[in-house]
């Protein structure tokens, strides 16, 4: 899923601070299970808006919506009824959904979270890094344990100096992708696959090539 | 502000803190009256929105009181509030808010007395840092 976190609660006050009626829009999906812009995230977000106003001694008019999926046009046109009453959209969705909002109503829309990274959850409340959407995966010859996303260099054939005790060098709290993927093969009983080199990847579906695009001719 | 009696609400755990706040009564230990308890399961069932909504309301202070740590009847219900409380107080801290409107305490069913003292202890902390801000918008919309 794709991470987020909720941005520093000053700098989302500075965002809406020249204006008195506003939609604060959730997201039902990712930011919902990595607890960053779901409805309960909503509902704590528009107390302490609340909250930092009255200490002002003024009101603000919040009105709180989480629709199924701000990344998807039908469900961004639920706003539609609403979007007339307000003078900003704040949005708890990740970069996708708060240009999804953009890109449908005149209406400025402010984003509440920085988005992290495509991501697992390791434990509750743990989230870790797991793709970087290269668009050329290779899981299937690493042991499932990708390099490009877990390798701090995105080293291809295997580790480099810096590994040390089987630790990253850049901290202890980071696995050396290679070791994993080593001890990996070896438990898979292929560890000849780690003789194979491989060739430098094309990086251009990863993003070099520019933004990217998926047209599916049976769906489109 | 001489005057003041602050509004504090209690979050209390139906296995130790109220049981405590009960136990205090029947000892006939007094505690202030500005201290409102609300029974809960578990104060792992005390969500961050309950802390935020209480003051946003006009409470004044807000404690949760749930079982010592170790001790929770559900295991860890007492950590996951600690938690909660602690992120409402970054939350407060961040707003310029006074983060000790909002407290975590822990204490067993039979302490009464600890109930007692702690309910006396807070509201008396709450009177220092005198009302909550909230109170004189809501005051002062409503004469409008």
């Amino acid at each position: 899923m794709i991470t987020a976190e909720q941005k520093p609660i000053q700098e989302i006050i500075g965002y809406i601070a020249p204006y008195g009626k506003i939609l604060l829009v959730g997201c039902n999906e990712c930011v919902t299970v990595c607890a960053a812009g779901g409805r309960k995230e909503v509902g704590l977000l528009a107390s302490a808006l609340h909250l930092n106003s009255l200490k002002q001694g003024k009101t603000i008019d919040i009105k709180e919506i989480t629709l199924e999926r701000q990344c998807d046009p039908e469900y961004v046109e639920e706003l539609i009824s609403y979007i007339n009453d307000v003078d900003a959209v704040v949005s708890m969705a990740c970069g996708c959904g708060v240009q999804t909002i953009a890109g449908r109503y005149n209406t400025p829309v402010f984003p509440a979270v920085n988005t992290k990274f495509m991501g697992a959850s390791k434990s509750q409340g743990i989230w870790e890094e797991r793709c970087q959407g290269c668009g050329d995966c290779m899981l299937g010859i690493t042991g499932g344990i990708c390099p490009v996303a877990r390798c701090s260099k995105s080293l291809l054939n295997g580790p480099c100096g810096g590994t040390s005790a089987g630790q990253c060098e850049i901290g202890p709290d980071t696995d050396c992708a290679w070791r994993l993927i080593w001890e990996r093969l070896v438990e898979l009983g292929i560890q000849d696959r780690y003789e194979e080199l491989n060739e430098a990847k094309d990086w251009r579906p990863a993003g070099g090539a520019g933004p990217r695009r998926i047209i599916r001719e049976d769906l489109a | 502000m001489e005057n003041f009696e602050p509004e504090i609400v209690a979050f209390c755990c139906h296995y130790c803190a109220y049981t405590a706040a009960d136990m205090a009564g029947s000892k006939r230990i007094s505690y202030p009256s500005n201290v409102k308890i609300i029974r809960v399961p578990c104060t792992g069932k005390v969500d961050a929105i309950h802390l935020m909504k209480a003051l946003e309301k006009g409470a004044d202070g807000v404690y949760v009181a749930g079982c010592l740590e170790g001790d929770c009847h559900f295991k860890n219900g007492n950590l996951r509030a600690k938690a909660r409380v602690a992120r409402v107080q970054k939350f407060l801290e961040d707003l310029g808010w006074e983060t000790e409107r909002v407290e975590m305490l822990n204490m067993s069913a039979g302490m009464g007395e600890h109930f007692a003292k702690t309910a006396r202890e807070f509201t008396e902390k709450i009177k220092t840092l005198g009302p909550n801000p909230v109170k004189e918008v809501k005051t002062a919309s409503k004469a409008v």
